[in-house]
Parts: structure tokens; C-alpha cells; sequence
């Protein structure tokens, strides 16, 4: 792997931009690797990763039904923060925003993580409580969240409109850890690194099936480029995931929605931080190319055609024009869908499935790529070990017969 | 946006209608004699097709009324719609 440094583009620059080397092979799969990792998101490249760097499992494979980050990877509004309620959640989140803080270092790729702020809004006296509870726990936990009265909202985001509204903004939540991210950046500063491992980045490769042994055990998958063998393997397939796991029998508490955004015309830098509002729900903030990034909520229904209705982006932008009256005549550029996987309590699965040598890291909902980071590497860790990170011990497939939920949907007591 | 055919009162935008989930999930006779993973399968496991897609809705802002639904969730496209207690149309139930 040929380093990125201000020397290399200096010299790069001199001698006309010839010399860039691909960042990543396109090898044809093998017959057989030691472990495979189904799904070419950052969740699963950041698992190949950590695989081959921390647990010398280097003879593996990432199989990417489309190309790599053209999933949810791609998709999201970018957003990363650890102020969760549970010290479960709080513990598995925070892990992944100090990994994210070392990233850019780390794969010797600019992932552009920017630790501007974000804020959560309240607009209403039980928006109030449960921010406030927030607050505490994550004080009380060890991770950096404080109140704002609204005065101190509009100060800290200057273009927010607080009281001229339908719903007041009575204060806010900021976390000045969270921030974002470059999310492609995510999927190819993972890729190059792990290529640069010896890791195999298989493109176009959908899996069609899982093969199994007489006791069960998996032994390989059945590809659109042929099968393929391996005593391991790992699935990190989003919206997918109960597709993919059905073939190995394995029955999920998962349901897939469309989740979706949008991004406006690119203008000067305007918008200083994250601003998020639960209650009437909008997510925005603003990528270094100058576009305002919007987040809606999810569509009703389940679906795996990647869009969804107009009425639900409408929604979102209805909210953000009140919010930022700067904005009502800023044209929206594109927007899309993604095929989020939600669970029953909106927290993830990470971990064993019942079949020997089958993995799953799923159920990330709505909120999946502020954790890639932190979730790629506990899953490493329980594919070359055969059992759970500390971090992700409680996120069980088991936890939903036992009883032990991880109930962030309540804690937040809206959609998110 | 889509448009929902609810078997009373006939084509509806979405707005009207909440989305209840897959369809045909029974519950148990006897609750007492099920047990942790019965449970577990009649509250949270779903089948969360690709495909062909059996779900209830509800006509909350029209009738009030639940209805079954089929639905393609590759392409959101509605192939059938049919009142609670009926059976999906021969030939196409996706269980």
C-alpha cells in the first residue's frame, strides 16, 4: 500500500497526477478462505479489518452483492454520537467514537470526522424529561452530554429559530464529541486498508446460499461467482440480513424499512453543527461540500426497494423549514432510500446464531454508521474467538427469549 | 406514495392507513402452556420477506378498519387486499 502523505501529493502533483495506484486488488474469489464476511459495507470491511490487523486472520474475503458502501454505507446522513440511555448502549457507542477519533490516523485515509456537536432539541416538557435523563445517565456513565437552555441552543447553532414556532424550542441535548464523517471515505479507507492485509475485496459476488454439514456447522456459501468454502463466516448485511440468514435457517427479529434523506444544492459554509429533533423529526447538518444533509424518518411498511413517499421527505423538510427559516427557499438536489434492519428494541445484534461458525451483526435500525468503527471491531473479536467482545456480550440474539432487551426505543419514546 | 385499496371503502392514499405488521400471526390458544421460544416467535421473530408479503393495515383515518394486505417488497406494488379472518387469495399466500 503506497502511503498518503503531503510529500505523496506534492510528488503526485509535480508529475501531473499519473502515479495513483488503484487503492484496492479485484481478485477472483478462491476456492476456500478461513472466514468469510458477507456484506461490503463499513460494518463489514471495518470486520475483515480489525480481522486481519488484531487477529492475524488475513486468508479471509468481504462478498459484495453490489460495490462496496452502495448500501446503507452510502446512504446515511452521516451522523455520529454516543448519548445513548443504557450503559450497554452507551458503552458499545462511545467505543466506536473514540475508535473514530484514531481513524483517519489509523487507516491512513481522511475520513474527514469532524467533532462539531450534536444537538438533540426538545419541544416539549417530555421531551425535556427525557433529555434531561439522558443527560444524567451519560454523565453518570462517563460520556460527555450537557443541557442548553434555549438561549444557549441558538447560540451554539445561530440559524435556529426557537420561539416562532408551532413547537418552541424549550432546550437541547449536545454532545460535542458527535459530529460526522465522510461515509464513503468509511467503506474505502477500510477496503484499502484490508486489501493491503492480504484481505480479498469480492465485488458483484451475491450469496445465494449458505452449506452446512452434517451437524449443522456452515462449510461455505453458493455465490453468483461460484462456491465458495469457509469454517466462518460473518454477516453483515443490513436491510439483507434476514434474506441471507434464512438460507442457514436462523429466524431474526428484524424488520426492514425504507429510511430516507436528502441533500440540498451546495452553498458556503452556513451551518455549524449536528441538529437533530426527535419529536418533530429532522435531522440536518452540512457536508463540506457545502450541501445541506436532511434525514427523514422511515416509511410505514417493510420494503427492500431502497425509496419510498414523498410525503415522508416532505415531512422532514416541513420541520426544518421551521426550525431554519434561512432555508425555506433552498432547493433539494437528490434523495434516496435505504433498507434499514430494526429490531424489536431498536438496539443491534451482535453475535453467535445457534449454527457453529455462523455470525451476525445486525439490527443497527436507523443508526448503524456512528457505531461502524466500534461495531466492526467487537464483531472481529467474536468471529476469530468464537465468543463476545465485553462491549457487545449483552447485544444477543438470545436477549429477545430472555427477556433482556436493550430497550433504546423506549428510552427515547419516539421513532428513531 | 401508495395507493391502498381497503376492501370497504376502496382506493385510499397512504396517509390514511397505519401499517400493522405481518399478517397471520395467531395467538396461542393456551398463552400459559407456550414456551420461552413460542414466546419469542409469536413477539418478535418475523419473517420479513423479500418478495411476496402478507401484512395488516388499518384504515385508521377512513372506516377505522383492519385488512390483510399482499404486497410485493421488492417493488412496493399491492397484488391483493382482503378482510381479517379471510385466507389470502389461492395461489398466492407467501407463508
Amino acid at each position: 500500500m503506497r502511503r498518503f502523505s503531503v510529500l505523496a501529493l506534492l510528488r503526485e502533483g509535480l508529475a501531473g497526477q499519473r502515479g495513483w495506484q488503484p487503492q484496492w486488488r479485484h481478485p477472483e474469489p478462491k476456492p476456500a478462505y478461513d472466514a468469510l464476511i458477507i456484506g461490503g459495507g463499513g460494518h463489514g470491511l471495518g470486520t475483515a479489518y480489525y480481522l486481519a490487523r488484531e487477529h492475524g486472520l488475513t486468508n479471509i474475503a468481504v462478498l459484495e452483492k453490489g460495490w462496496i458502501g452502495s448500501g446503507n454505507t452510502g446512504r446515511n446522513t452521516t451522523i455520529i454520537r454516543s448519548n445513548y440511555l443504557f450503559p450497554e448502549s452507551a458503552a458499545l457507542y462511545d467505543h466506536a467514537v473514540k475508535l473514530w477519533e484514531s481513524l483517519s490516523q489509523e487507516l491512513n485515509y481522511n475520513v474527514m470526522f469532524s467533532q462539531r456537536g450534536v444537538m438533540m432539541l426538545a419541544h416539549t416538557v417530555h421531551d425535556m424529561q427525557v433529555a434531561k435523563r439522558h443527560v444524567h445517565a451519560n454523565r453518570a456513565a462517563g460520556v460527555d452530554n450537557e443541557w442548553l437552555t434555549p438561549q444557549q441552543a441558538q447560540a451554539f447553532c445561530p440559524l435556529l429559530n426557537i420561539g416562532d414556532i408551532r413547537y418552541p424550542v424549550l432546550g437541547a441535548a449536545l454532545q460535542r464529541r458527535g459530529g460526522t464523517a465522510r461515509h464513503d471515505a468509511v467503506a474505502w479507507g477500510y477496503a484499502r486498508a484490508a486489501d493491503a492485509l492480504g484481505v480479498d475485496i469480492i465485488e458483484n459476488c451475491e450469496v445465494r446460499g449458505i452449506q452446512r454439514d452434517a451437524n449443522g456447522a456452515v462449510t461455505g456459501v453458493e455465490t453468483t461467482r461460484g462456491t465458495i468454502r469457509a469454517p466462518r463466516i460473518g454477516v453483515a448485511a443490513a436491510g439483507n440480513t434476514s434474506v441471507v440468514l434464512r438460507m442457514a435457517d436462523v429466524e431474526l427479529p428484524l424488520e426492514s424499512y425504507p429510511l430516507q434523506a436528502l441533500v440540498s444544492e451546495p452553498v458556503k459554509p452556513v451551518f455549524p453543527c449536528v441538529v437533530m429533533s426527535n419529536t418533530i423529526h429532522a435531522y440536518i447538518s452540512q457536508s463540506d461540500k457545502g450541501e445541506l444533509v436532511i434525514g427523514a424518518g422511515t416509511d410505514a411498511y417493510t420494503s427492500y426497494t431502497q425509496r419510498g413517499g414523498p410525503h415522508i421527505t416532505s415531512h422532514a423538510l416541513e420541520a426544518i423549514c421551521e426550525l431554519f427559516p434561512m432555508f425555506r427557499r433552498m432547493r433539494m438536489l437528490r434523495c434516496w432510500g435505504g433498507i434499514v434492519d430494526v429490531t424489536p428494541d431498536r438496539s443491534p445484534i451482535i453475535g453467535k446464531t445457534g449454527v457453529p461458525g455462523l455470525y451476525v451483526n445486525c439490527g443497527w435500525g436507523t443508526g448503524g454508521f456512528k457505531a461502524t468503527p466500534g461495531s466492526a471491531h467487537v464483531f472481529a473479536w467474536t468471529i476469530a474467538r468464537d465468543e463476545p467482545h465485553a462491549l457487545n456480550a449483552p447485544f444477543t440474539l438470545e436477549r429477545f427469549r430472555d427477556g433482556d432487551l436493550i430497550d433504546e426505543a423506549a428510552a427515547a419514546a419516539v421513532a428513531h | 406514495m401508495l395507493l391502498i385499496e381497503c376492501p370497504y371503502c376502496g382506493e385510499r392514499p397512504e396517509p390514511e392507513f397505519v401499517y400493522g405488521g405481518q399478517a397471520h400471526i395467531a395467538r396461542a390458544a393456551d398463552p400459559a402452556q407456550l414456551s420461552a421460544q413460542q414466546w419469542t416467535r409469536f413477539l418478535y421473530l418475523r419473517d420479513n420477506k423479500r418478495g411476496l408479503h402478507a401484512e395488516r393495515w388499518r384504515h385508521t383515518h377512513g372506516c377505522g378498519r383492519f385488512f390483510n394486505a399482499l404486497r410485493d417488497t421488492t417493488t412496493d406494488q399491492f397484488l391483493a387486499t382482503y378482510k381479517v379472518g379471510e385466507q389470502p387469495p389461492p395461489g398466492k399466500d407467501p407463508r
